[in-house]
């Protein structure tokens, strides 16, 4: 049963986040794994929702959706099309061909940077917001972003160079 | 060189990219209940009093909410009286909306609808169940209804119950008035009790009367 401080629709949380959630697993997944995986987040998040303590439900939301995405990440792994179709790009059209370029780019980061990169820069979200997504600490949270751009600049650059900014 | 502004533009498409909020609540409400994780589904539905809200449990309709009541605040009760498993599902209401277009058009008496009574207990139940039992076109006092429900002397107590039907129209405590044949009081607010009790032919339609303006807020 329900605690009354907790007693915030479901629904509610779908109307609220559910846009944000798509959008994070837009960049997490192929567009052919969005739906379904969207789904058995809110399904994860449905089953679990009478002991969520209510504090910052998009962060809770965002997290389940990570594991969700970590899961079909390996699931894909496992099946053998996976050898032969790398991990396709979100092809939103209306879109030049560098931003194409780039999204290729992030899609072959590691998990977690890729989570950071899309937590940041497609929701973007405040580091500490991150940081709750992803269950680590914001210095943590700073840092994957941070290592992420590193590797992505080297995509473009082979040999990395002096980086200026700072 | 990968920028933070680079990242945010080519990330634009991807999070602007438009989201079925609908079909994702009723595929989310297909499958919840298949697993038996789902508590409450609802439903908006149209009638000729305004908008209801009508929520049902896997036992049947437990909340049928007036049009003057703020939709998230129904739902928030229900959510720290039963469950907070609440999602919108039309389609598991379609039974409730059906009844409900068949007697606001006059081609319904009698709902055949399972009920959840678990919001009510005690005397307010005895009460309700009771009214359930009224029939079409007819009316009882509130004597009557507190006598048939074992306590002939609470008929204040029964008047409170009827306060507090959580399924008005479906269980028709507008069929319950004063000894006199005075309206009372209604949840809904009297013009929803008039104008139900007009449907069902209990007083004559006031052709000219006004809307209250101070309905669905």
């Amino acid at each position: 049963m329900a605690k009354p401080d907790s007693a915030i629709p479901f629904q509610a949380l779908i109307d609220a986040h559910a846009r944000s959630v798509a959008a994070f697993l837009r960049g997490m997944l192929p567009p052919d794994d969005v739906d379904d995986v969207l789904q058995e987040t809110m399904i994860a998040a449905l089953r679990a929702y009478p002991s969520f303590d209510g504090t910052s439900p998009r962060a809770w939301l965002l997290t389940i959706a990570r594991h969700k995405a970590i899961d079909e990440h390996r699931a894909r792994a496992r099946r053998p099309e996976a050898l032969v179709e790398p991990d396709a790009v979100p092809a939103q059209g209306s879109h030049g061909h560098g931003d194409d370029e780039l999204w290729a780019r992030v899609a072959v980061l590691p998990p977690k940077q890729r989570a950071a990169v899309v937590l940041r820069f497609v929701l973007d979200l405040r580091y500490r917001e991150v940081a709750a997504a992803l269950d680590c600490s914001e210095a943590a949270a700073r840092r994957s972003v941070h290592e992420a751009m590193r590797s992505l600049r080297a995509a473009v650059e082979p040999k990395p160079k002096e980086e200026a900014t700072r | 060189m990968t920028t933070e502004t680079e990242l945010k533009d080519a990330a634009r498409a991807t999070a602007a990219a438009e989201l079925d909020v609908d079909a994702l609540s009723a595929a989310v409400s297909r499958r919840a209940a298949a697993e038996g994780i789902l508590d409450l589904v609802y439903a908006e539905v149209d009638s000729p009093l305004g908008r209801l809200l009508a929520v049902s449990t896997p036992v049947g309709l437990v909340h049928l909410g007036y049009p003057n009541r703020a939709l998230d605040s129904q739902l928030e009760l229900l959510a720290s009286r039963i469950s907070p498993r609440i999602v919108e599902s039309p389609r598991d209401l379609d039974p409730v909306r059906r009844q409900l277009d068949e007697y606001f058009d006059g081609a319904r008496r009698d709902f055949d609808l399972d009920l959840d009574w678990q919001l009510t207990a005690g005397f307010v139940r005895a009460v309700l169940e009771r009214t359930a039992a009224i029939p079409f076109g007819e009316t009882r006092t509130y004597g009557e209804v507190a006598a048939a429900a074992g306590s002939p002397r609470a008929f204040r107590a029964a008047g409170r119950a009827l306060g507090a039907n959580p399924i008005p129209i479906v269980v028709p405590c507008h069929r319950v008035l004063r000894s006199g044949g005075a309206l009372g009081g209604y949840g809904g607010g009297l013009n929803v009790k008039r104008e139900l009790l007009q449907l069902e032919g209990v007083l004559e339609p006031e052709l000219s009367r006004e809307r209250s303006p101070g309905r669905g807020r």
